[in-house]
């Protein structure tokens, strides 16, 4: 029998490498006359691990990593086909405690499956969830979503059950669901590993919706700064049509469902709802004014449920276990898991799913291991640009959508970035301004003006000009922002220049007066 | 990533008749176009205008709004350069420092010459390998001064 070799075609892990490792296996391979099969599987997320071979074997799936090519002969050397000794063995991958530790409830699947085979998907609980949706019908469908406590994981927070219901209220001849992919926060990456590694449970979740609001037509929107996620999930489209999961009737019981997936164009706005549906329109992705909302009128002035890859994602689990199971994951008013993402100067960096409620402390320590650097951990920002600075004292706040709030700052996309000692918050703030400035689409006045004023101001107080009074100044910007900005680039701006002011003011101070060299 | 073929009305106005039946056809078209000809000649907005029964402002308008679309071929090979926090995290910025100090490269800037055309992104979603690049379609993870001497090195076209 064949031996099944896993080698990781996430993006990620192609960015260290694996395109090369899994070519040296194939060949190495052939010319030892082996018999293998090489599944490009999706990434488990341990990216310091990329690339990660994988084989499975009657002792479990054995991993070894990171692998580099010019490792290969001496793998093949170290029989890894039968799970071998290897300095780069690390064993039952299941039984590493950084994934064991977890609760893979959304990305089960993900770095396991080959993400383009339904087969695959199916043999892993795949499709459980839409079978249930056919059988209960669509208020069942939102009974359970609405039960389950499932929130909007693209950063609002807003009740996905919720959301569907005023769709399915709302008599119209044409619906539509969109799913935002326009994943832009920097620190955040699951919207693409999910994508990339396992893009059916996307394609089912959003099967489910329509279900739910009569639906008929899916649009995914996906950011141009992800190719492979776009080719992925295409090739998982034309796969669900061929297995009619998509198509004139749902897996052969259900209405008409089909999707398109559209490429973005390099504009952060464009991941705000109201931007996305403009920019779906064909138009420049401007931020419309709310009311009316999308779930009344959307995309093309339609009905449209429009919820992030993570909120579709996770309704298939749902349906699949009940909302009282899902529901028994969480704390307080944020329910269920959150895939969180450890990015920037972390040793262990990746994506680690867990009930929501863990502190910022707890995430770093247990799976992060320390900064990359090796030097002492000043600030973590979370939620992504728009995110707050942490600072040391305040990493005990539990990571739930209340509790950030409280503590200044939002849970956004679930994204953490990580900054050693070197970091200069007064920079932080100002690239927030710049960001910001840059990525506008320039509807409203304050996030247009007040962005270039604000990296200006702040521009100042690094210069140590009246600094006092310029400070004044920002924090006064950033009421503004806060209070008269359309959407959340310009309103929430504030999170991180405020947080780097109140947490980090040291950095603000002016500079020593330089003593004559002479 | 780019496509190489010279500009040609009959050619462009093939592509978007492909794509015109499209819900909001705009974006499909102008990725198309880039791709077939590497960038979006200016003759396309009155064509793709006609096409989608919209004003050429709207069409302009929705060029100029999104950063892919550019209005003039590119140069040689482009690395998009991830600036976003978790790369800076990282030291982005030196990187970016480096390729000015050691090819007189800035992002954004420089034009072409050394056949690499770098751009600034932000977030390419690969920040548990920070500092992040994309290279023409390529990601490339924990880019370091010697990586980034060698993609400049590589990009260089024989005379």
């Amino acid at each position: 029998m064949s031996t099944r070799v896993y080698i990781p075609c996430d993006s990620s892990a192609l960015s260290v490498g694996a395109d090369s490792v899994a070519r040296a296996i194939e060949d190495a391979g052939l010319s030892r006359g082996l018999e293998l099969t090489l599944v490009r599987n999706g990434s488990r997320g341990l990216f310091w691990l990329e690339p990660l071979v994988e084989v499975e074997t009657p002792r479990g799936r054995i991993a070894y990593g990171p692998i580099s090519a010019d490792e290969v002969d001496s793998l093949f050397g170290s029989n890894f086909l039968n799970g071998g000794k290897h300095p780069k063995l690390l064993g039952d991958i299941e039984e590493l405690p950084w994934l064991k530790q977890q609760k893979r409830l959304l990305f089960a699947r993900c770095g396991v499956i080959d993400p383009l085979s339904i087969e695959d998907y199916r043999c892993h609980d795949g499709l459980k969830g839409l079978q249930r949706a056919l059988e209960i019908g669509p208020k069942a469908i939102v009974e359970e979503v609405i039960g389950s406590g499932l929130r909007g994981r693209g950063g609002a927070g807003f009740p996905t059950g919720i959301k569907w219901r005023t769709v399915a209220g709302v008599q119209a001849d044409q619906k539509y669901i969109v799913c935002n992919a326009d994943e832009g926060d920097s620190g955040t990456f699951a919207d693409r590993m999910l994508m990339e590694g396992d893009p059916f449970s996307l394609i089912e979740g959003m099967a489910i919706a329509a279900l739910a609001t009569g639906a008929t037509k899916g649009f995914v929107y996906i950011r141009s700064e992800y190719p492979h996620a776009f080719r992925t999930f295409k090739a998982a489209i034309g796969k669900a049509r061929m297995a009619g999961l998509l198509g004139p009737s749902m897996l052969g019981q259900g209405p008409a469902f089909d999707i398109e997936a559209r490429l973005g164009a390099g504009a952060y706005i464009c991941g705000e709802e109201t931007s996305l549906l403009d920019s779906l329109e064909g138009k420049r992705g401007q931020v419309r004014a709310k009311p009316p909302l999308p779930a009344i009128s959307g995309l093309f002035g339609k009905p449209t449920v429009i919820n992030n890859v993570l909120s579709f994602g996770s309704t298939p689990w749902i349906l699949t276990h009940g909302a009282k199971a899902y529901a028994d994951y969480g704390m307080g008013r944020s329910r269920g898991t959150q895939p969180f993402q450890l990015a920037g100067n972390i040793e262990h960096g990746g994506l680690v799913e867990l009930a929501m409620g863990i502190t910022i402390r707890r995430l770093i320590e247990q799976f992060g291991g320390g900064t990359k650097s090796g030097r002492p951990l000043r600030a973590v920002q979370v939620g992504g640009p728009l995110g707050a600075y942490f600072p040391g004292h305040l990493l005990d706040t539990p990571l739930d959508y209340e509790a950030m709030l409280a503590a200044g700052g939002m849970l956004g996309h679930g994204g953490l970035v990580v900054f050693d000692d070197m970091v200069d918050l007064s920079r932080q703030a100002r690239f927030a301004f710049e960001f910001c400035a840059k990525e506008s689409c320039g509807k409203c006045t304050p996030c247009r003006i007040g962005s270039t004023r604000g990296a200006e101001t702040v521009d100042k107080i690094i210069a140590g000009q009246d600094r006092d009074k310029n400070i004044a100044l920002v924090r006064d910007l950033c009421e503004v922002l806060t209070d008269g900005s359309l959407c959340a680039l310009g309103g929430l701006t504030p999170l991180p220049v405020l947080s780097a002011l109140n947490h980090f003011s040291e950095d603000f101070a002016p500079p020593p007066v330089r003593q004559a060299a002479e | 990533m780019t496509g190489r073929a010279p500009w040609s009305a009959v050619e462009a106005s093939r592509i978007i008749e492909e794509h015109r039946a499209l819900d909001g056809a705009t974006l499909p078209i102008l990725h198309a176009l880039q791709e077939h000809f590497g960038y979006v000649d200016s003759a396309a907005i009155g064509l793709v205008a006609e096409a989608l029964n919209l004003s050429r402002a709207e069409i302009h308008g929705a060029v100029t709004f999104y950063h892919d679309f550019h209005g003039a071929p590119i140069d040689g090979a482009v690395l998009k350069l991830c600036r976003a926090e978790a790369c800076q995290s990282m030291g982005c910025e030196d990187l970016v420092a480096h390729l000015a100090d050691a090819h007189g490269i800035v992002p954004d800037v420089t034009k072409s010459g050394v056949g690499l055309h770098v751009r600034t992104v932000y977030c390419l979603g690969n920040c548990a390998l920070s500092p992040s690049a994309l290279l023409d379609d390529t990601p490339v993870g924990r880019l370091d001064r010697s990586r980034l001497d060698a993609i400049v090195r590589d990009s260089v076209r024989p005379q």
